[in-house]
């Protein structure tokens, strides 16, 4: 590990990812005049999710700034002002809504450096909501990392856990490039939506990194590894005790960003267990579980003892009714089954 | 207006359409038997900007060199009527290494960190990106303004409405310009936009709009500079639609049959005669002043054309170069 931030072993204050999230952002206002944050509700509200939470009393409206509905012209005014020295870090409060803004996103925000063959830096930190589970269907309820990891020229960050988040929101903020910072609600440790009890946790109080691009083994084990993100690392951990209850010891491999993706931890952590199943909340095809059983398939197939596994949503949208949205996503006790099938 | 300031507008239109007479000739120099898009030593689609010189350069004669510029699809008279460095300019149109961006942009992908100048290709993209500069010029408090560019066919976009009333909101510093030349490709004004001028949409965000009729420089430079003054004061956005005229094709190699009976009449609208002709009844400017100034534009252009040609590609593998900073 090359975290920044000396051992957790002294400090035992525990924040929320959400509050992790906004004071990573706090200290890099301080840190640096040109961050300024723009977005829908960011202000008052401190964001619809709190990654915003408490920064308009400290640095006032001129540098935490309430949007109109307009994503276009904000993020396409973010980009602006990155490419004139700005680091902008712009809320999209949903990641479904980018259908109202891609072009700024994919046509502008990630393609202006390679265009300008490097002349041109456009240092932002896009970030956004992602996920389900809380009944919010179709347009409130994705993931589409993949959908963003698929076009080249952006990071795609998607942390875990309050002392990730916070982080690697410093590592986007001080990137050079367009980073897109998804986190997934179920990971918040909001107060108003049921929280995985891992959302609530220690975060050291001083300013740190983590690297973007690195992988984390999130629990180590031998004879399976469960490679995932996000909210569902929180599924594989708990698919992982339960399965060490039936003598069966699962890695768990939290890939913490898309792009880069660290394809070494993939290949290391197959290479020890021979067993892969991979769990996403995207859509299953042509997305990040296909991506990494490709990694495996490219360098060694003969490293696995039993063929590939996917857990994604069942490329349908998804649905709104508990039961019909519980039947698509990944859950712990799906993890399980899968497991135990590539284990039998 | 001083005599100088007219001989001025006048060279920079000049220059202006030099280059863009030699970007056609090369363009289709070896694009024969079988036209093809993708041939030559200029593959690619190619908008050039003929006829509208005079709206870059009323525009820009206003500009610092650190204020910013973002153009269209077609960008050049922008670009250079801003003072960007036409041999890397051309080289980049060229697809060579030395270009403005070693190759990887093209004539509609135009970046110069050292001029602010940017363009894209997306029909309106550019407005929200150069309201985004004027936040940042606002924040730095030097007074430097932004002037977005795009044509009458951007004025339909969501993006345009949203940056008008974004900078309306913020009082930005920044100028919207829609260079209306009758074409949206193929479908005229008269078959996409409600209102007769595109000014009038000012209004709906409470800031001024102005059109300019004739395609006269002279008369887009006192609107421009107006509209600039003000952004760079703080008194914040404006919109100017300026009528103006294409003189060539939407892109090289369309046939333009859409424009029936208009294009016998084209070169009468042609606006640098016009002003030469108005320069030289002043006493501006002698027929001799005429000759000279296009040999002398003709000798800068051929310049930056052989610096193109004489100028490396990019190796292939520089593709993957870029992608990240």
């Amino acid at each position: 590990m090359t975290d920044t931030a000396t051992s957790t072993g002294t400090s035992t204050r525990r924040l929320s990812t959400a509050k992790a999230i906004s004071e990573a952002i706090a200290q890099e206002m301080r840190r640096d005049d040109s961050v300024f944050v723009m977005g829908e509700d960011v202000g008052a509200y401190g964001g619809i999710f709190g990654a915003t939470g408490d920064l308009l009393g400290e640095f006032g409206p001129e540098r935490i700034i309430d949007t109109p509905i307009s994503e276009t012209a904000f993020i396409g005014a973010g980009i602006g002002a990155a490419t004139e020295g700005m680091r902008p870090i712009v809320e999209l409060m949903f990641v479904d809504f980018f259908g109202v803004c891609m072009d700024q996103i994919y046509n502008h925000m990630a393609k202006i450096h390679y265009e300008s063959g490097g002349g041109v830096n456009v240092p932002m930190v896009l970030m956004a909501s992602a996920g389900g589970g809380y009944s919010d269907a179709a347009q409130h309820s994705q993931c589409l990392w993949g959908t963003f990891a698929h076009l080249p020229g952006l990071k795609v960050v998607v942390p875990s856990n309050p002392y990730d988040a916070k982080g690697l929101m410093i590592s986007a903020i001080r990137d050079d490039g367009p980073v897109l910072y998804l986190f997934h609600k179920g990971i918040m440790g909001l107060v108003w939506m049921a929280k995985n009890r891992r959302s609530v946790d220690v975060v050291p109080e001083e300013a740190y990194t983590v690297p973007i691009g690195e992988a984390k083994v999130a629990r180590e084990g031998t004879d399976l590894s469960i490679v995932t993100l996000s909210l569902s690392v929180h599924h594989a951990l708990d698919a992982a005790e339960q399965l060490a209850a039936d003598g069966a010891s699962a890695e768990v491999v939290d890939l913490r960003s898309l792009v880069p993706l660290d394809r070494q931890a993939v290949l290391e952590s197959v290479g020890k267990t021979g067993r892969l199943l991979v769990v996403d909340e995207d859509y299953r095809s042509f997305g990040l579980t296909g991506e990494i059983a490709a990694i495996v398939a490219e360098t060694d197939p003969t490293m696995l003892e039993a063929p590939v596994a996917r857990l994604a949503v069942p490329d349908t949208p998804i649905p709104y009714a508990r039961p019909l949205e519980r039947f698509v996503l990944p859950t712990t006790d799906k993890i399980v089954a899968e497991a135990k099938r590539l284990l039998a | 207006m001083t005599d100088d300031v007219r001989l001025s507008r006048y060279r920079q239109m000049v220059r202006i359409r030099t280059f863009e007479a030699a970007v056609l000739r090369e363009y289709h120099a070896d694009k024969t038997p079988a036209w093809d898009i993708g041939a030559g030593q200029i593959p690619g689609e190619m908008h050039l900007a003929a006829g509208q010189e005079p709206v870059a350069v009323g525009i820009c004669e206003h500009l610092r060199p650190d204020d910013a510029i973002t153009g269209p699809h077609r960008p050049h008279h922008l670009a250079i009527a801003h003072g960007i460095d036409i041999d890397k300019m051309m080289a980049e149109i060229f697809g060579r290494s030395t270009g403005l961006c070693k190759g990887k942009g093209g004539h509609m992908h135009l970046f110069d960190p050292e001029t602010h100048f940017s363009c894209s290709g997306i029909i309106a993209e550019g407005y929200p990106v150069s309201c985004g500069q004027a936040m940042a010029f606002k924040r730095e408090g030097r007074g430097r303004v932004s002037v977005a560019v795009a044509g009458e066919g951007a004025a339909n976009q969501g993006a345009f409405h949203e940056s008008l009333n974004l900078a309306a909101l913020w009082n930005l510093p920044v100028v919207f310009v829609i260079e209306d030349n009758d074409w949206a490709i193929s479908v005229p004004r008269s078959a996409s936009t409600s209102v007769a001028s595109n000014a009038d949409r000012a209004a709906a965000y409470g800031i001024p709009g102005v059109r300019v009729e004739g395609n006269d420089v002279d008369a887009i430079s006192e609107v421009a500079g107006e509209a600039i003054e003000r952004a760079r004061s703080g008194q914040g956005p404006s919109l100017l639609e300026v009528h103006t005229v294409r003189l060539w094709g939407h892109f090289e190699g369309d046939a333009q049959a859409y424009r029936g009976a208009e294009l016998e009449a084209l070169d009468e609208r042609d606006p640098i005669p016009a002003y030469a002709e108005r320069l030289k009844t002043a006493g501006v400017l002698t027929d001799a002043d005429v000759t000279s100034i296009a040999e002398e534009m003709s000798s800068e252009i051929e310049a930056a054309i052989e610096f193109a040609k004489s100028s490396p590609e990019p190796a292939g593998s520089d593709a993957l170069d870029h992608v990240f900073a």
